[in-house]
């Protein structure tokens, strides 16, 4: 069984993000990039499966700028056995990206992706449902959970009321929530080794798909500061202001 | 914010001020340095102040369980393969140049100290079996240690035996089989723990029969646990941890009492050579010197980053022209301190990973790089433990009352600092070595290279150049006195402290060299070289002044010393 991890470079968690000053993105010089760390977590859950004998071969994708392939690197070093690497220099939007990666996994023919549930830049959560409806396959999303036996998926999903279990057949989608698993730290030789593995490279043109994007980002602005608070004298005063200035009562 | 190990200042120093080497590019560099940061940071660091409150315990049955999270965070570092970073891969180490040793050791040691002490003598161990050990003591040990499944330890001092090893007492008597050590040794670290599944003690003894002094000195390896009939290592040796010391600082390293042979004589197996213990001790002293001196570096990065957290919080009285609200930064004394903290702690870094390339050639067998190593390393030892006095008290200082208050955990560095001058050899013996073994042995030759170096290298930085002629003459004076060496002895120390501020002057210049070129660039990291700028030019003018005062103390202040009775003390 092939398993592909999409991976994504994004600013570290540990990273304050500031606004650009022409408010056309993130300030992204200067700034520590690492591993999403929900697709940490995916590289994990896939490492385990194959320590555990069920699958076979695990290829992390990345899509990007060079630098991408540093991300791609870091799973090698995890242990995954090889990568991808599609150069791209603009910021994709997640319908992009889904056609490329379903694309891919056309190609090489897997049987399983995982992904983290959403990128911790932009929040979307869209990449993992879009490849499942782009590739007619089953997904099982926000999994704390994954049980493989004979093609057939046993997935815990986080939902609001709690944990949802779900049985999907491969080749399938699952998307990662933070409690499914704790993701390993690459070993020395682990790393070593990652220098040897094979990243290749793949044109985007070869793909033959349409990437033109749909989406325009017109402005991005911080959220509002909060303002300072006041002392109110009365509880008379409190409860004029909560009705009529905040009109909350 | 927690310990961040220091990864760009490190990458900068390996890529600029070391020459390459071929078996590391920059991308297998940082993938090694961000990993190792990782660890550290997350695993190491937060058991830092809770190991110094929750001391090791030691049972009746004369085991000792370290902090709760110890053993846990020791098997994995050592499941990483990061113990055995830079030790030869024909016995499972990962042999890698020591420079990426000693940059990753300084995050182990920047992130807990008390703890990385375990690996840091276990890495000692791997030196001496490499150097020293038989291929079949290679076969056995080197894989055990790489791996971290058995640790080691030094077993030097004795009550009576502190510097001076020649008294040592401790006994080796072969009993037609084996050889059986009885004696008891002080301030063994990490001489009993739960992190491993052996500790490997290797224990000066003088074998039956031999001379007194130094030449009656053997070494022998004793291991807590032989081997059984089953080839298990699980025979308990007679030997015993009787006490643990309750101490000023690093904390949470358990400093052993260790008792051998109270019953039939604990088993050990020479290693090496009759009578060439201390000899060998001092093969790996070089290298146990330079690890305290980057504990100095890297425990003074520490206190520099909790110190610098603390003054971008502390709101106090508003800062001369600044906006009120403006953090303690902004107060003209403190920037002062942290900056000297910082540009200090650079140049040790600076001074501490381009001593290991040396290092590496002089491994080698290269004789040249030999004669820089021997030179440096006093400095190295004595110099930067000094320094992380003063910057770890610095942090104390920033934090106001609060660094006086355990809870902050500045103090705690102070306290964990103070250790580094005294122990593998005082900062007073450090002083002397440098005076007397690595200047006038050779007649000053070592001093005047590196004196000639520096000056072909800062020849457009006349600050520098100022000092380079003023330690020039200051070792005319040294070798034109070198017949009195009770005199040179009193001022060994400042002769010490004045190079070590010289030799930290010139490689900051050589990284503020780099740092324009890299400007002129458009990096992407356009504020940390900068501040490395700035780290120079502060150095160039606070802290290179400090230079003068030594070497006029070593010039003018010998006599009052030597000649002062002791009555008048």
């Amino acid at each position: 069984m092939k398993i592909l991890v999409p991976v994504k470079r994004v600013v570290d968690y540990n990273v304050k993000v500031r606004v650009k000053n022409d408010q056309s993105g993130i300030e992204l010089d200067n700034v520590k990039m690492s591993m999403n760390p929900f697709d940490e977590i995916a590289v994990e859950e896939a490492l385990r499966l194959k320590e555990k004998g069920i699958a076979s071969e695990v290829i992390a994708i990345s899509i990007g700028v060079t630098q991408v392939q540093e991300t791609i690197r870091n799973a090698l070093a995890m242990g995954a056995d090889s990568g991808i690497f599609v150069e791209v220099k603009d910021t994709l939007e997640p319908l992009t990206v889904a056609k490329i990666i379903a694309s891919i996994a056309k190609k090489e023919n897997i049987d399983l992706m995982i992904l983290g549930k959403q990128a911790i830049d932009d929040d979307m959560n869209a990449t993992g449902q879009m490849i499942s409806a782009l590739l007619n396959w089953p997904q099982a999303t926000f999994a704390s959970k994954v049980e493989i036996t004979d093609k057939i998926a046993k997935v815990s999903r986080e939902v609001d009321g709690g944990t949802e279990n779900i049985e999907i057949t491969l080749p399938a989608v699952i998307t990662t929530d933070l409690r499914l698993n704790e993701p390993r730290y690459a070993s020395l030789p682990n790393i070593m080794k990652a220098k040897k593995k094979t990243i290749n490279e793949i044109k985007i043109d070869d793909l033959k798909i349409d990437i033109t994007q749909k989406l325009e980002t017109l402005k991005v602005e911080e959220p509002s500061k909060r303002e300072a608070g006041i002392m109110v004298k009365t509880v008379k005063e409190l409860f004029d202001k909560l009705q009529n200035e905040a009109k909350v009562i | 914010m927690a310990y961040k190990s220091p990864i760009e200042d490190t990458q900068f120093i390996l890529e600029n001020l070391l020459p390459p080497h071929n078996k590391l590019d920059n991308s297998t560099i940082y993938a090694v340095l961000e990993e190792a940061g990782k660890l550290a940071d997350n695993f190491l660091a937060p058991l830092n102040h809770f190991g110094d409150k929750n001391n090791p315990i030691l049972r009746q049955d004369h085991e000792v369980e370290t902090p709760k999270g110890f053993s846990n965070a020791f098997s994995e570092i050592a499941k990483g393969g990061w113990i055995g970073v830079a030790s030869d891969a024909n016995y499972e180490g990962m042999g890698l140049p020591l420079r990426m040793g000693a940059a990753i050791n300084e995050y182990w040691h920047g992130a807990n100290m008390s703890f990385s002490l375990c690996s840091l003598l276990t890495q000692g161990l791997i030196d001496a079996f490499t150097l020293i050990g038989t291929e079949e003591e290679k076969k056995l040990y080197l894989p055990k240690f790489n791996s971290g499944i058995w640790t080691g330890t030094m077993n030097l001092t004795e009550n009576q035996s502190g510097t001076d090893l020649a008294t040592i007492r401790t006994k080796a008597e072969y009993d037609g089989k084996n050889w059986r050590i009885r004696g008891q040794k002080i301030y063994i670290t990490y001489g009993e723990h739960d992190m491993s599944e052996n500790i490997i003690h290797l224990v000066l003894a003088r074998a039956e029969g031999a001379p007194e002094g130094i030449k009656g000195i053997s070494t022998f390896i004793v291991p807590k646990f032989l081997k059984n009939k089953d080839g298990k290592y699980t025979k308990r040796n007679d030997l015993k941890c009787v006490s643990i010391e309750h101490k000023m600082g690093i904390k949470a390293s358990p400093t052993a009492v260790m008792l051998y042979g109270e019953e039939e004589g604990a088993i050990g197996y020479m290693l090496g050579e009759e009578g060439r213990g201390i000899e060998y001790m001092f093969i790996m002293m070089n290298r146990a010197r330079f690890d305290v001196g980057l504990q100095g570096m890297a425990i003074s990065e520490a206190a520099r980053q909790k110190a610098l957290e603390y003054a971008n919080m502390r709101i106090q009285g508003t800062p001369i022209n600044r906006e009120k609200g403006t953090p303690i930064i902004g107060h003209g004394d403190i920037k002062r301190l942290l900056l000297s903290m910082r540009s200090l702690t650079e140049a040790m870094r600076a001074l501490i990973l381009v001593s290991s390339e040396i290092m590496e050639r002089s491994h080698n067998g290269d004789t040249n790089a030999s004669l820089q190593e021997a030179f440096l390393i006093p400095i190295i030892k004595g110099w930067s433990t000094e320094l992380a006095q003063e910057i770890t008290s610095n942090g104390v200082q920033i934090h106001g009352g609060m660094g006086f208050i355990e809870e902050t955990g500045a103090a705690q560095y102070m306290r964990d600092a103070r250790i580094l001058p005294i122990y593998e050899g005082t900062n007073a013996i450090q002083a002397n070595d440098f005076m007397f073994r690595k200047t006038l042995r050779d007649n000053g030759e070592a001093a005047k290279l590196f004196l000639t170096q520096m000056n072909l290298d800062c020849n457009d930085n006349p600050q520098i150049t100022k000092m380079i002629k003023l330690t020039s003459s200051t070792l005319d004076y040294i070798l034109n006195n070198r017949d009195d060496q009770e005199l040179l002895s009193c001022i060994c120390f400042d002769y010490l402290m004045g190079f070590g501020y010289l030799v930290g002057g010139w490689l900051m210049h050589k990284a503020k060299i780099k740092a324009n070129i890299k400007l002129s660039n458009n990096p992407k990291n356009e504020i940390f070289l900068k501040s490395k700028i700035v780290s120079a030019d502060f150095y160039n003018l606070h802290i290179l002044p400090r230079i003068s005062t030594h070497l006029e103390i070593v010039k003018n202040g010998a006599n009052i010393v030597k000649l002062t009775k002791d009555s008048y003390i």
